[in-house]
């Protein structure tokens, strides 16, 4: 994973526009939250292959970044995005690590499911 | 005077604060507004406290929200255009755009208020402000209307200067403060929702004077 580069993303979010697509959308704050500072509400929630359709993705924010996926009818929307896999050539893989390198985000987008 | 005032904004409630006073107060000088609002806000995280809203409700109820502000603003015309929350920044600008030019085209206003592109904080602020500016670019040299926008990101003056606009509301205080009360689900600060009230003075001190600015080179 390297840190995301605008410009070599926002090409291979238009290589997958107008397909089916298994999806993978997560957001954690970790299971140890709560138990680390008590003020923090842990919360995570992952779906994984669902299919979807996007006619319109863009990339935006100057990092970590924003994506948005206009769908027929409906959206994907994922914020704090900051790493991605820019050897894959099929698929889309998109993480947001925190200062410690956790993962808090992950958005990903492949013909074949995950 | 100004005849016709159209207001672009992405949230029901951005009017609140910013330019409700500005608002009653050319509605009372005899202006017309159309208030076109982006979205429903129907991502916020404000559910009212407790929550009385949940992700499904809150759009119409957010819509009911908004219809009271404009009522106590004194809004004439509302219209809530139906993108959706937090994706302004993502829409194909083509639809976008066009929809805020057909209004332009269809009002001729002779003022804009948006929010400062770039200085606004939310990337639907920004988007919206962005927009605006777009959409009047492609207008005629010469049929452009002046832009006034609200920036609030931290150090906007080094980059953009002081206000040129300031005005003092404090004679529509009341409708503003009905503006704000009407978006219950979403200001919960304790003063405002009545529990510790604040006095008149502080009310007139922190909500009395709206800074706007003049956007530049349109």
């Amino acid at each position: 994973m390297q840190l995301i580069d605008k410009t070599e993303l926002q090409p291979m979010i238009d290589r997958l526009i107008n397909q089916d697509l298994y999806i993978h959308l997560e957001m954690t704050t970790g299971a140890y939250a709560a138990h680390l500072d008590s003020s923090k509400h842990p919360a995570a929630t992952f779906i994984t292959n669902a299919v979807i359709r996007f006619t319109h993705g863009s990339i935006s924010g100057t990092g970590p970044y924003r994506v948005g996926l206009k769908m027929k009818q409906g959206w994907v929307y994922s914020e704090g995005l900051t790493h991605f896999d820019e050897t894959d050539t099929t698929r889309l893989i998109l993480a947001g690590h925190d200062g410690q390198g956790k993962l808090v985000v992950a958005l990903q987008l492949s013909p074949e499911p995950f | 005077m100004e005849r016709h005032i159209l207001v672009v904004l992405p949230h029901p409630d951005d009017e609140a604060f910013g330019i409700s006073g500005t608002l009653a107060k050319y509605l009372n000088e005899g202006a017309q507004v159309t208030y076109a609002c982006l979205t429903l806000g129907e991502m916020g995280r404000n559910m009212g406290i407790p929550p009385f809203a949940n992700r499904v409700t809150l759009p119409s109820i957010r819509m009911k929200e908004l219809e009271e502000s404009c009522r106590a603003i004194g809004i004439q015309d509302l219209r809530m255009l139906g993108f959706h929350d937090k994706t302004l920044e993502f829409e194909d600008q083509d639809v976008l755009d066009g929809q805020i030019e057909s209004l332009l085209k269809e009002l001729n206003p002779t003022l804009v208020m948006t929010f400062y592109p770039g200085y606004s904080v939310h990337p639907d602020h920004d988007a919206c402000g962005a927009a605006v500016i777009r959409a009047i670019g492609r207008l005629p040299e010469g049929q452009r209307p002046p832009v006034h926008c609200m920036a609030f990101t931290k150090d906007h003056e080094h980059f953009i200067g002081s206000p040129d606009i300031i005005n003092d509301v404090k004679s529509f205080i009341g409708q503003k403060m009905a503006s704000i009360q009407a978006h219950r689900s979403q200001f919960q600060a304790a003063e405002l929702l009545g529990s510790h009230k604040i006095s008149d003075k502080e009310i007139l001190q922190r909500f009395g004077t709206e800074r706007l600015w003049t956007y530049p080179q349109l």
